[in-house]
C-alpha cells in the first residue's frame, strides 16, 4: 500500500491546491456567466467555444464547473472542519475523563453506528426542506461518531503513560493535560481524520444535490449537474462525466494525502 | 447457559433500537412544513369537514405519546396508513415497487461477496506484490467513486457508446447489470480490505506455520483452517454493507430511473408523502438493525470463544 501511495504524495496536493484556487477565483475564470441560457443552441458537444459543451439550456459546462467549485467544496471543507472538532474534543474527554459523560457518548455512538444515518439524514433534511446550511450541519453530526471513537480510543491509551501521570503530578488541570499534552500526540490522526471526513462529506454532500435536497434547481453545483444532465448522455456525455470526475480525482487526492500526511507525521 | 444470556440481552437492545428508531420515523410528521394536518392531507381540497376528518383519522388531537402510540400498534400491524400521493394504503405501494429493489440489491451483494473475497484473499496472501498493489489502490479509487457518478459512467459506456445493455426498463434480468455493478463498486471496497487485513493477519498465526510444517498442503490449510477464521473479522462488516446497500440503492435507482423502494423514498421526500416515507425509514432501519443482531448471533455459533464466556 505504502509503496503506491508514496508516488501520490506530490500530484495530491497539487490537485488539492488548485482546486483551492479554482474556488476562490472560480467567477473570474469561468469564460461564460455559468446561469447565462442559449435555449436555441441546447446541449451540443465540445468544440471551440465550449471545450467541455453546453447543457440542455445551452449553459457552458466548463463556467458551471469552476462555479461548483463553491458549493462542491467549501460545504464538505467546513464538514470536515466540523466534524474533526467535535469528535476530537469530545472524544478526549471521553477518554480522558470517562465517568457518565463517556457512557453517555458511547451509547449514542453505538445508536447512531446501529442505523442507516445517511438514509435517516436524507428523509430529514429532504422533509424538513432543509437548506445547504442544514445539510452541512448535519453532516456534522453524522460524521462525528467515528471521530469520537478514534479519539476516545487513543485518549484511553496515552492517558496511561508516563508523561500524562507527570503532567498531573505537576498539579495541570486536566484542561491543560487534554488540549496541551494528549492532543499534539494525537497530531497524526487527528489530521487524517480531517482528510477522511473532508472525502466522505464530499461525496455525501455531492449525494444529496444529485436527489435535488439542500441546494434550489438551477444551481451550479456538481451533485445537481451530474442530476440535470443525465438526460442528455447521448448528446454530451461531458455535462455528467466531468462533474463526476472532479468529485472521484478530488477524493482520492484528499484519501492519498490523508494516507501520507500520517505515516510522516507518525513517523 | 451463556448463549441464552446473551442472545437475550441483544435482543433487548434491539426492541430499544427499534423503539428510538419509531420515535424518530413518527416524529418526522411534526418536521414536515405546514404541520402534520396539511401534510396529510396533501392536494386534497383543504376544507373544515376534510380537516376534521384527517385529524380524527390519524387521532392529531390526541397528545403526542397517545398519537404515536396509535400509530406504531397501526404500523407493527401493518398499517402505515394511505400514501398522500398515491392514495392508496402505503404497503400496498411499497408491495408494487419490493420486487425491484431486492433484485437490485441480491444481485449486488452477490456481486460484492464473489468479487470482493477472492480479491481480498489474492492481495492478503501475497503481500506487497504487483496484485496486492493493483488491488489496494482499486479499493482506494472505487472508494472515492460517488455510486451515482459511477452509475452514470456505466450507463453511458455500455448503454449510450456501446450500446451492450438497455439504459431504461426494470422487467428483464440485463437492466439490473449494470445498476447492481454501480452498487457493489463501493461496497466490494469495504470487503477487499477486511478480507485482505482478515488473511494478513491469519496467515501469520503460529498454527498455519505448524500446519505447513506437518507437510499439509498450502491449499488444505487455507481451506480447513484459515479461511474459517479470516471469515470472522469479515462477516462483522454485515451490518454495515446492508446500511450502505440500502443507501446506495437510493442513489443507484435514481440514477438508473429504476422504480424501486429507492427511487420511491426520494419521490416521496420530495412531495412530502410522510406516511410513505415513514414506512419506507422504519423498514430500511429494521432490516439494518435485524442483520447486524443475525451477525452477531452468527458470531457465537460460529466462534465457541465467543459462546462460551468469552462474551461477556
Amino acid at each position: 500500500m505504502r509503496a503506491v501511495l508514496r508516488k501520490g504524495w506530490g500530484p495530491s496536493v497539487a490537485v488539492l491546491a488548485l482546486l483551492a484556487l479554482i474556488t476562490l477565483a472560480g467567477p473570474w475564470l469561468a469564460p461564460y456567466d455559468p446561469g447565462a441560457h442559449d435555449v436555441d443552441l441546447g446541449a451540443v458537444g465540445p468544440s471551440a467555444q465550449h471545450l467541455l459543451g453546453t447543457d440542455n439550456l445551452g449553459r457552458d459546462v466548463l463556467s458551471r464547473l469552476l462555479a461548483g467549485t463553491r458549493t462542491a467544496l467549501i460545504g464538505p471543507v467546513l464538514i470536515a472542519l466540523g466534524t474533526t472538532l467535535l469528535g476530537t474534543t469530545l472524544g478526549l474527554l471521553a477518554g480522558y475523563r470517562r465517568g457518565w459523560l463517556d457512557a453517555v457518548l458511547m451509547r449514542l455512538t453505538d445508536l447512531m453506528f446501529a442505523l442507516p444515518g445517511l438514509l435517516i439524514l436524507i428523509v430529514v433534511v429532504g422533509v424538513a426542506g432543509g437548506s445547504y446550511a442544514t445539510a452541512v450541519l448535519a453532516l456534522i453530526v453524522l460524521g462525528a461518531p467515528a471521530d469520537i471513537r478514534v479519539i476516545r480510543s487513543l485518549a484511553l491509551s496515552q492517558r496511561e503513560l508516563a508523561y500524562v501521570d507527570a503532567a498531573r503530578t505537576l498539579g495541570l488541570s486536566g484542561r491543560r493535560i487534554m488540549f496541551r499534552h494528549l492532543l499534539p500526540n494525537l497530531g497524526p490522526t487527528v489530521t487524517a481524520n480531517l482528510l477522511l471526513s473532508f472525502v466522505f462529506a464530499l461525496i455525501a454532500l455531492s449525494g444529496l444535490s444529485f436527489l435535488g435536497i439542500g441546494l434550489p434547481a438551477g444551481t451550479p453545483d456538481w451533485g445537481l449537474m451530474i442530476a440535470e444532465n443525465r438526460t442528455i448522455l447521448d448528446l454530451n456525455p461531458w455535462a455528467a462525466v466531468a462533474p463526476t470526475l472532479l468529485i472521484t480525482i478530488t477524493a482520492v487526492a484528499a484519501t492519498i494525502l490523508g494516507d501520507r500526511v500520517f505515516e510522516r507525521l507518525s513517523a | 447457559m451463556v448463549f441464552a444470556r446473551v442472545a437475550t440481552r441483544r435482543l433487548g437492545a434491539v426492541v430499544v433500537l427499534l423503539l428510538v428508531l419509531s420515535v424518530l420515523t413518527y416524529g418526522l410528521l411534526a418536521l414536515a412544513p405546514g404541520g402534520p394536518e396539511q401534510a396529510l392531507l396533501g392536494e386534497r381540497a383543504s376544507t373544515p369537514e376534510t380537516r376534521a376528518a384527517i385529524r380524527l383519522q390519524y387521532h392529531l388531537d390526541e397528545p403526542f405519546p397517545v398519537r404515536y402510540w396509535y400509530w406504531l400498534s397501526g404500523a407493527l400491524g401493518g398499517d402505515f396508513g394511505n400514501s398522500v400521493y398515491f392514495r392508496q394504503p402505503v404497503l400496498s405501494v411499497i408491495g408494487e415497487r419490493l420486487p425491484v429493489t431486492t433484485t437490485l440489491a441480491g444481485f449486488a451483494i452477490v456481486l460484492t461477496l464473489a468479487v470482493g473475497i477472492p480479491a481480498g484473499l489474492a492481495a492478503g496472501l501475497r503481500r506487497g506484490s504487483a496484485i496486492d498493489r493493483g488491488v489496494t489502490f482499486g479499493t482506494l479509487v472505487s472508494l472515492a467513486f460517488p455510486p451515482f457518478g459511477i452509475a452514470l459512467i456505466l450507463l453511458y459506456t455500455f448503454g449510450v457508446a456501446l450500446r451492450w445493455l438497455p439504459i431504461y426498463g426494470s422487467d428483464q434480468v440485463a437492466n439490473y447489470v449494470l445498476p447492481a455493478i454501480a452498487l457493489a463498486l463501493g461496497q466490494a471496497a469495504v470487503v477487499v480490505r477486511q478480507t485482505r487485513a482478515a488473511a494478513l493477519d491469519v496467515g501469520g498465526q503460529d498454527y498455519v506455520t505448524f500446519a505447513r510444517a506437518r507437510g499439509l498442503s498450502r491449499l488444505r490449510v487455507w481451506g480447513s483452517y484459515s479461511l474459517r477464521n479470516a471469515a470472522l473479522p469479515v462477516m462483522t462488516v454485515a451490518g454495515l454493507l446492508a446500511a450502505a446497500n440500502l443507501t446506495g440503492a437510493v442513489f443507484v435507482e435514481q440514477a438508473f430511473s429504476l422504480p424501486g423502494l429507492g427511487s420511491l423514498l426520494v419521490q416521496a421526500v420530495n412531495q412530502k408523502d410522510i406516511p410513505l416515507v415513514q414506512a419506507l425509514v422504519l423498514l430500511g432501519g429494521a432490516v439494518v438493525i435485524a442483520v447486524n443482531l443475525l451477525v452477531d448471533l452468527l458470531y457465537m455459533v460460529i466462534d465457541p470463544r465467543v459462546r462460551h464466556g468469552a462474551a461477556a
